[in-house]
């Protein structure tokens, strides 16, 4: 009965493997690096949601800067006006874009693939205007955005940067387990299942319209959390942060790196950051080498032709024809 | 009493512009069943391609038919290179090339012309008509807009093409039969629809400026225009895009806060639509077998 779960086991490692190995990266990264890498994390939070999402449960989203974007503000507004401790924000920014979420999944759940894309994309095109809402603009601080400071390191002797990274990643890897262990649970067969062929789901007792939305808001939740984090290491939010191309950018990460995968939402956020780097640097070498985002569109549309499951997709066939 | 004319006339002079995308939306969504969400900043990139030749000629309606003429082939092009291999791939596959296009579009732009505003002036005389009414440039833009309209649709009734082209659409496998070539009418589709974008891009940039993002919020209208008529149909969408133009203008003036939320109009409209009303006002309803 006690025999070791081989797949718990592999999920153990590699949770003390990635605890490990940021920890270790900490001690090598400089102040710097760490603010990149804490972005970079925040993306992949906000990336592992659409990966639940899009990838697992079969709904389309091209609008998850707005919940990116509400767990910001709510950060914000609960540190800049209520005094919160930045930490103590990201328990309500999450509980906040789940409502969020999970109120849009019910109209989301009469609009099927396209008309979802549809939905989501006027969401994220009407975002960056709502936040500067004059009668809001006391909260949000209208087109100006709100200002506040970075939590303080957690124990003494850490720098804010290095501090703030360290907690995003813990909190990542947790993020990561916890969408590892809910798609290998019976509800996890119920969201890919919902996926790959929804009238079969529903005729094997499965509550369509219960686990699509609860799917939505779990997904708009991983989104407010990225969101919030990236609030954090910004110290500072602003409505055209938050504009229609983070939505977009939020996919394009989430293609690189796998849709279809956990892991893949850490490559993609990876990739958001430092790929765009990468390609800036390149791009300023010559004037005739196109801007990063044109490669990187270009890059998506190649992607769809020959690896349309991105980086991870790509690792775990290769391995695959290995131990075949 | 006036101010209420002037509001619903300047709303039919941008609904029109709205209309242009929404028919562009409507043709490619009916030959292919799937919105291009790129078809904004196809506009805008072929906006900036008559604002370029404008600067080389200095006249704007040589510029405009050039613009029109390339941005047919270039819909040709874009179908038959990079949509294809999609062709019969999962509707996720789709909607990434789209958006891959949309960042091509959008940052080529911004590469090739930087993202500082540029003036394009209008197809239309500045003192054409003497009115406080409506400018001439608003009015020119009703009209012809009523024009390729009326052209595209006689090229659907009457003429061969047109005729193969709608058979692709409502039945390739019948069409193919009979010797229409599917493919080559898909082609042609994105053509006009890249071509009726750019008419709508040149029309609308006097309005709101030419920058490479000039065309998201247009896009966005666009698609309500198109879901408020219905997306399966060209009329329809022509008069959803028209309507959309009115209730916004309307909106901007007489809703209070409405002057800033001309967006989340769009997003209200989208959603309840889809909700309440998915075929639109003069859409057919699809019944799906299972």
């Amino acid at each position: 009965m006690n025999r070791p779960n081989p797949i718990t086991r592999k999920l153990a490692v590699s949770f003390a493997m990635l605890v490990f190995v940021g920890i270790a990266l900490m001690f090598v990264a400089s102040e710097y690096t760490a603010y990149q890498v804490t972005t970079a994390l925040a993306y992949g939070i906000a990336i592992l949601g659409l990966n639940i999402l899009t990838g697992y449960n079969g709904q389309f989203s091209i609008g998850h800067s707005a919940f990116f974007a509400a767990g910001a503000y709510v950060s914000a507004i609960l540190i800049t006006f209520a005094g919160w401790h930045p930490y103590a924000t990201l328990p309500i920014a999450a509980a906040v874009t789940f409502s969020m979420g999970f109120l849009f999944g019910f109209p989301a759940l009469r609009l099927e693939g396209l008309y979802l894309a549809l939905a989501t994309f006027a969401l994220a095109v009407a975002t960056p205007q709502i936040l500067k809402v004059d009668a809001l603009e006391h909260w949000t601080g209208g087109v100006q955005g709100l200002f506040f400071d970075k939590p303080d390191p957690i124990f003494a002797g850490l720098s804010v940067d290095h501090s703030l990274y360290l907690v995003t990643w813990l909190v990542f890897v947790v993020l990561m387990v916890g969408a590892w262990m809910l798609l290998h649970s019976r509800s996890g067969r119920a969201i890919m299942a919902i996926r790959d062929n929804p009238i079969a789901a529903s005729t094997m007792g499965i509550n369509l319209a219960l686990y699509k939305t609860t799917t939505f808001g779990i997904s708009a939740m991983l989104a407010g959390v990225g969101g919030a984090f990236f609030a954090l290491a910004n110290s500072f939010v602003s409505p055209d942060t938050f504009n229609f191309f983070i939505a977009v950018y939020l996919l394009v990460g989430s293609v690189v790196g796998g849709i279809v995968s956990i892991p893949g939402a850490l490559l993609g956020g990876l990739f958001y950051v430092f790929g765009q780097e990468y390609a800036e640097e390149f791009s300023n070498l010559s004037e005739m080498i196109p801007p990063p985002w044109v490669t990187f569109g270009v890059l998506l549309i190649l992607m769809m032709y020959f690896a349309p499951f991105g980086i991870w997709g790509a690792i775990e066939r290769g391995w695959a024809r290995l131990k075949r | 009493m006036d101010l209420f004319l002037q509001l619903t006339l300047a709303g039919l002079a941008i609904g029109s512009v709205y209309a242009c995308v929404a028919l562009a939306v409507v043709m490619i969504y009916q030959a292919t069943d799937h919105f291009n969400f790129a078809q904004g900043e196809m506009a805008m990139f072929s906006t900036f391609v008559a604002w370029a030749l404008y600067q080389v000629t200095g006249s704007i309606w040589l510029s405009f038919l050039i613009a029109v003429a390339l941005s047919f082939i270039a819909g040709i092009i874009i179908e038959r290179v990079i949509v294809k291999p999609v062709e019969n791939a999962p509707i996720f596959n789709q909607i990434i090339v789209f958006i891959g296009l949309l960042m091509i579009f959008n940052n080529l732009a911004g590469w090739f012309w930087e993202h500082t505003t540029k003036t394009l002036p209008s197809l239309f005389p500045k003192h054409g008509i003497d009115s406080t009414l409506i400018s001439t440039h608003n009015l020119g833009v009703i009209l012809f807009t009523l024009l390729i309209l009326g052209v595209t649709f006689c090229f659907f009734k009457f003429t061969k093409v047109g005729l193969a082209m709608r058979a692709a659409a409502a039945n390739p496998d019948s069409a193919r039969l009979v010797g229409v070539s599917v493919g080559w009418m898909l082609a042609l589709g994105w053509g006009l629809a890249s071509a009726i974008g750019a008419v709508g891009g040149v029309l609308v940039a006097p309005i709101v400026f030419l920058e490479p993002n000039m065309m998201s919020g247009v896009l966005l209208y666009g698609f309500a225009g198109a879901l408020l008529g219905g997306v399966n149909s060209p009329g329809g969408a022509v008069a959803g895009g028209l309507m959309v133009g009115v209730l916004e203008n309307w909106a901007r003036q007489y809703v209070p806060g409405g002057s800033e939320l001309g967006l989340t109009f769009a997003l209200i409209l989208i959603v309840g639509v889809l909700m309440f009303k998915p075929a639109g006002l003069f859409g057919r309803v699809i019944i799906k077998r299972v």
